[in-house]
């Protein structure tokens, strides 16, 4: 075993995810099948091997701070699904 | 022949004649779409009365001599490219009723050549997926064979360009996202270099990988369709600065002298033999043509498939955080506690491969994990970049199947995640490399189902893939042949 039905739960609140208890028991047992087969990674030795996180060498990218024409804060709302007054609404944060 | 059958280079010709009108032309795929669609579900989205407004404009330029390649010519996006006013929800739930309040460069782009848009193309979920059945808007079927997957995750996209439903469309991918469905479709797909086309306005799955492209009836169209849409892109920090050749200059049926490479574990086990049997086929023609065949080692190609599944799900695990049921997209009703109403929202807004994969992502990346997978695959992802590196210095392109097997049934691997990920083991390489790839069909099988051979190059080396593949098609007729749906 990989990962655990307790460790599922706990990655799951990770992610703000939530499953039920049968989903719960699917994800271990899909999850350790898959997370045994990058057990083969294992084969290699890395030891002095740098990562690679982009595949395409690039630089940092610098721009002029100059103000552009940008989305407005109607249209940035819109597709919110609750707000009130120019701002997102959501469930009380604050006891 | 119909308009709806013809590639866009031979529509381009007619229009710029005026022998037809893009409203015909339009009128014609709108009629195509109309007799196909209940059967094959191509599309998420139609978007007829925009696609009739922009034919007429099309059709005036046109009229003054305007016409640019694409004026007028009526192509699909696949459902995660951002388009102004009209809903790109990729294939989820989350998103069912997002409309995007600006468009993707690369919509600008076809816009600005004067191209119409038919519709949105369906997709597996976030793109992840090999079938398109991840898709919340129900799955595509094959034109070749309905019970079978179109591919995907670009399924929508393939199978739109191979039933007639458009004369073009585009795609994305992050794993074989293009090339895989365009195998399984008999189309053609090119994945262009990391850094060729902008990725404003694609919904992000995997960033260090995802990168859009064309799928179209033949190598032609897919020179004209990336001349359209590559090129630098100052909102993409990511999208090269190079300039952007003539790919139609690159389309020669001269390959002599050409060094095409085979990668020696190319033929792996539980490869269909008539996968095989066609693609050595294939070789046989590009040696006939006077290309030479080298043998080239990718020694770490079989550990791409365990790279991939790390990486693609570590970044979309960051990547979807931002759905969270307050800026945008469904939100799960009724819930009075914040943490609780993020949760659900997710629960209820994701489909099971989503949640699969961010939950291998988080997992990962989590502490104490973070080391043994993800670190460990990133340092893979170099030994894998360096096997590219050594065998481009002995070849031009290098040559593959596109897939392993010929496109499976719906439902066939629904149950069995492994397996699904496994039938990306030929395309997710070049992903991993950054590098260009293309498929286009080879031959069938017995029971008539397309087969792709696969052309890589190293970095934006993508009209060497062009002219390989445009001396293939030349030579062979596979592109002509078309599914039989009456």
């Amino acid at each position: 075993m990989k990962i655990t039905r307790e460790e599922v739960e706990h990655v799951a609140l990770l992610a703000r995810l939530k499953f039920s208890e049968s989903e719960k028991e699917r994800f271990t047992t899909q999850l350790n099948t898959i997370l045994e087969y990058m057990d083969k990674l294992g084969q290699l030795d890395t030891t002095r091997v740098e990562p690679t996180f982009h595949a395409v060498s690039g630089s940092n990218v610098f721009r002029e701070d100059l103000v552009k024409p940008s989305i407005s804060q109607e249209l940035s709302l819109q597709n919110a699904p609750d707000g009130d007054n120019g701002f997102f609404r959501v469930p009380k944060i604050i006891e | 022949m119909e308009f709806y059958q013809l590639p866009a280079h031979r529509l381009h010709q007619l229009l710029r004649r005026k022998e037809v009108t893009s409203r015909e032309v339009t009128e014609s795929v709108l009629r195509q779409v109309e007799r196909m669609e209940g059967r094959i579900h191509a599309y998420i989205t139609l978007t007829p009365d925009l696609a009739m407004e922009q034919a007429a404009s099309a059709d005036a330029r046109l009229q003054k001599g305007e016409g640019e390649p694409l004026t007028g010519i009526p192509l699909a996006i696949k459902d995660l490219i951002c388009t102004q006013g009209v809903r790109t929800t990729c294939g989820s739930h989350i998103l069912e009723n997002f409309i995007p309040s600006y468009n993707a460069s690369v919509i600008e782009k076809l816009k600005a050549a004067g191209a119409v848009f038919v519709g949105k193309a369906n997709m597996d979920e976030f793109a992840m997926g090999s079938s398109t059945e991840n898709s919340f808007l129900g799955p595509t079927c094959n034109p070749w064979d309905l019970r079978r997957i179109p591919g995907g995750s670009s399924g929508g996209s393939a199978a739109s360009v191979a039933a007639d439903e458009c004369i073009a469309s585009l795609g994305s991918d992050t794993g074989g996202s293009i090339r895989q469905p365009a195998a399984c479709c008999g189309i053609v797909g090119l994945k262009p270099t990391y850094g060729r086309v902008s990725r404003f306005g694609l919904v992000a799955f995997a960033s260090s990988l995802d990168q859009i492209g064309p799928l179209t009836k033949d190598v032609e169209d897919a020179a004209i369709l990336m001349n359209a849409i590559s090129g630098h892109d100052p909102k993409d920090s990511t999208s090269v600065d190079l300039p952007v050749p003539d790919f139609s200059a690159a389309l020669s049926r001269d390959i002599r002298g050409m060094v095409l490479g085979i990668p020696r574990e190319c033929f792996i086990e539980g490869i269909d033999p008539e996968v095989e049997s066609a693609v050595r086929e294939a070789f046989r023609t590009l040696e006939k043509l006077g290309a030479r065949l080298v043998e080239v080692s990718l020694p770490h190609s079989e550990y791409a498939v365990a790279v991939y599944y790390i990486i693609a799900p570590a970044e979309a695990s960051s990547n979807l955080a931002r759905y969270d049921g307050v800026k945008y997209g469904f939100r799960a009703r009724g819930m009075h506690d914040l943490l609780e109403m993020y949760r659900q929202t997710r629960l209820q807004g994701f489909g099971a491969e989503v949640k699969r994969r961010i939950m291998l992502g988080t997992y990962v990346l989590s502490a104490g994990y973070y080391e043994a997978y993800y670190r460990k695959a990133s340092q893979v992802r170099t030994l894998i970049c360096q096997d590219f590196e050594k065998a481009f210095s002995q070849c031009d392109v290098l040559l593959t199947p596109t897939a392993p097997t010929p496109a499976f049934r719906l439902g066939e691997k629904v149950d069995d995640p492994l397996q699904m990920y496994l039938s990306d083991v030929f395309t997710i390489p070049c992903n991993l490399a950054g590098l260009p790839g293309l498929s286009l069909p080879c031959g069938f099988s017995k029971k008539g189902l397309p087969i792709g051979l696969q052309i890589l190059a190293g970095h934006f080396q993508e009209e060497k893939i062009l002219r390989v593949a445009y001396a293939y098609e030349q030579n062979t007729e596979h592109h002509l042949r078309k599914p039989t749906l009456e």
